[in-house]
């Protein structure tokens, strides 16, 4: 019951009033797979209405690190989570917190498009329905609104009971983007959202990106350093599990203050 | 071109009956392969048309109709009869009965070893499921025989422990392992992606299991249902053994019954060659056949469809 009224009201409302505010923080983590580090002593702040982008190598741990925020690397067996995540405040990471609720809070697009095979419609509805709404009034008024944020309306209002699966690449990412703001999250996560996308799906999803920012906290993680230039606020540079520097991307990209950084934007490695 | 011939040529100097050599093998490999993927399909071909070529006389004193739906199967009275309704229809109870055991068990065990069985636990499972399906039928029909049939009989008090009830049971069990162990690769081939998706909207573990891995596996779970069907109707050793081998039409559960398979295996022996009784054995292997064959496209039918439903390639 809890959960159904807060997901019904709109969130943003209170939400946007209050900008520059620490929408998540991330204190001391350290994170292990089995007995190998992937993680090491990470503090990082993410504000409401920006867009936080956290770059690095393969392998570094970007994922690993913002896939905490939604509690999904308890999906993941034999993993050791050390630290606090806080949400507005509240530990998310407590035993008592419902990882569900998290995850309905703070949404995340994954890497590689990943509709259901259900139909268009089924696929944002579902988040709903999961959530214990029935009435399908409501839910076909959040589908129709879920689709225009995610500027994807136009392109399949003919068709929404058509299978997910015939969209293109670029409308399948902005269906997961839908399908995410359907059940209205209040930050978003991104991990690597047009990896398997071409220039100009990439170029709508960065532009969504920073359509969305004006409701959500948006932390993406990205390999392409121009699209954290573009799209982000702030950049932190992820190495070998480190938070090595996280600063205005302005800063980080013009004049960062370690060598490490300095390397990898300007291409030395990675 | 010229120079890439150049080049290969200054890389590996063969000697010209060496390369003679190659191709002759290759030719050689080549055929090889062509004469055996053909000889499955000669076989096949060479086993329908003896199927038909002995079954067919029949149906010059019988009707196909009168065969099928006739009530009697008394092949050795003068005059002889040949109605096998009672063997199709002891076939379908056992099979149906069967079906009604191993598809809670096997879809039921398919999904706690994909879903909730740790990894460790997987491990040492699912190999025993699929010993479960390598051990012989005879097995199974001793288990039936010695075990299964004398425990119902007493537990249940039947005139007689060989019934359709006994070998839907034994069948049932010997046809979990398979039902299971494809349900299970059906489940593991739902992408982690659908499931993390739908964790990550705020299902629960149940919701996913119900609303987004069993539909996006449910073309295979079928595919493993129907051949867990086909194996139990086409099952012929164990139902010989357990199922108590009265061709009357059976009026319930607990009365004994003599399927297809049964009846050709029992009584092929004693029919003369080129007989009536002969003919007609055949006739109901061709029938089982065509019942079997049908499944089985059913099977493939389905599984192709859910192929394309993931986006896999066909």
């Amino acid at each position: 019951m809890d959960s159904k009224t807060l997901i019904m009201e709109d969130r943003q409302n209170c939400v946007c009033s209050q900008s520059d505010l620490v929408k998540i923080k991330a204190q001391d983590i350290n994170f292990f797979y089995g007995k190998q580090q992937a993680l090491k002593d990470i503090n990082l702040d993410v504000l409401s209405n920006k867009v936080t982008a956290i770059i690095g190598p393969s392998g570094c741990g970007k994922s690993t690190f913002i896939r905490l925020f939604n509690r999904m690397h308890e999906l993941v067996p034999n993993t050791t989570l050390t630290g606090r995540i806080y949400l507005d405040g509240q530990d998310i990471l407590g035993a008592c917190v419902d990882p569900a609720e998290i995850r309905r809070r703070i949404g995340m697009v994954f890497q590689k498009p990943n509709p259901f095979p259900k139909n268009i419609f089924e696929n944002i509805s579902y988040g709903l329905e999961v959530n214990g709404i029935k009435n399908k009034e409501f839910i076909e008024g959040r589908v129709i609104e879920s689709l225009k944020k995610a500027a994807l309306w136009d392109e399949v209002k003919d068709r929404l009971h058509d299978s997910a699966l015939n969209l293109s690449g670029g409308q399948q990412q902005r269906l997961c983007i839908a399908r995410c703001l359907a059940v209205k999250p209040e930050v978003l996560l991104f991990d690597e959202p047009c990896a398997s996308l071409d220039p100009i799906s990439t170029r709508k999803i960065e532009e969504l990106i920073l359509e969305l920012k004006k409701d959500y906290a948006i932390v993406i993680v990205t390999h392409n350093m121009q699209q954290a230039a573009r799209v982000s606020d702030y950049t932190g540079f992820f190495l070998l599990g480190e938070l090595i520097e996280f600063d205005k991307t302005e800063k980080i990209f013009k004049a960062p203050k370690n060598q490490k950084t300095e390397d990898y934007i300007t291409g030395r490695f990675g | 071109m010229c120079l890439l011939k150049a080049r290969q040529g200054c890389i590996l100097p063969r000697p010209p009956n060496m390369e003679n050599m190659i191709k002759v093998k290759e030719r050689l490999y080549k055929w090889l392969f062509t004469i055996l993927a053909f000889a499955s399909l000669i076989f096949l071909v060479g086993i329908v048309i003896v199927l038909f070529k002995e079954a067919l006389p029949i149906f010059k004193k019988v009707k196909a109709l009168e065969f099928i739906f006739g009530k009697f199967w008394y092949p050795t009275y003068d005059p002889p009869e040949f109605g096998i309704f009672p063997l199709i229809l002891a076939s379908v109870w056992v099979s149906v009965g069967a079906m009604l055991v191993c598809v809670p068990l096997g879809v039921g065990s398919a999904l706690y070893l994909n879903e909730i069985a740790s990894h460790k636990q997987k491990a040492v499972l699912k190999p025993l499921v699929e010993i479960l399906a390598s051990i012989p039928s005879i097995v199974y029909g001793f288990f039936g025989m010695v075990v299964l049939a004398p425990f119902l009989q007493n537990l249940l008090h039947l005139p007689i422990g060989l019934c359709a009830f006994t070998a839907s049971l034994t069948l049932g069990i010997m046809a979990t392992p398979t039902v299971c162990s494809i349900a299970e690769d059906a489940l593991s081939y739902v992408p982690k992606s659908f499931r993390e998706a739908s964790f990550a909207v705020g299902a629960n573990r149940w919701q996913t299991l119900v609303k987004v891995v069993i539909p996006a596996a449910g073309s295979g779970i079928s595919t493993a249902i129907i051949l867990g069907m086909s194996r139990a109707i086409g099952e012929t050793m164990t139902v010989l053994m357990v199922a108590g081998g009265a061709a009357v039409i059976p009026k319930s559960f607990f009365d004994p019954v003599r399927p297809m398979t049964s009846a050709i295996a029992a009584e092929m022996g004693e029919a003369p060659m080129g007989s009536d009784h002969f003919h007609a054995l055949f006739a109901i292997a061709l029938i089982l056949f065509l019942i079997t064959f049908v499944f089985n496209v059913i099977a493939e039918a389905i599984s192709r469809k859910y192929r394309i439903k993931l986006g896999l390639s066909g």
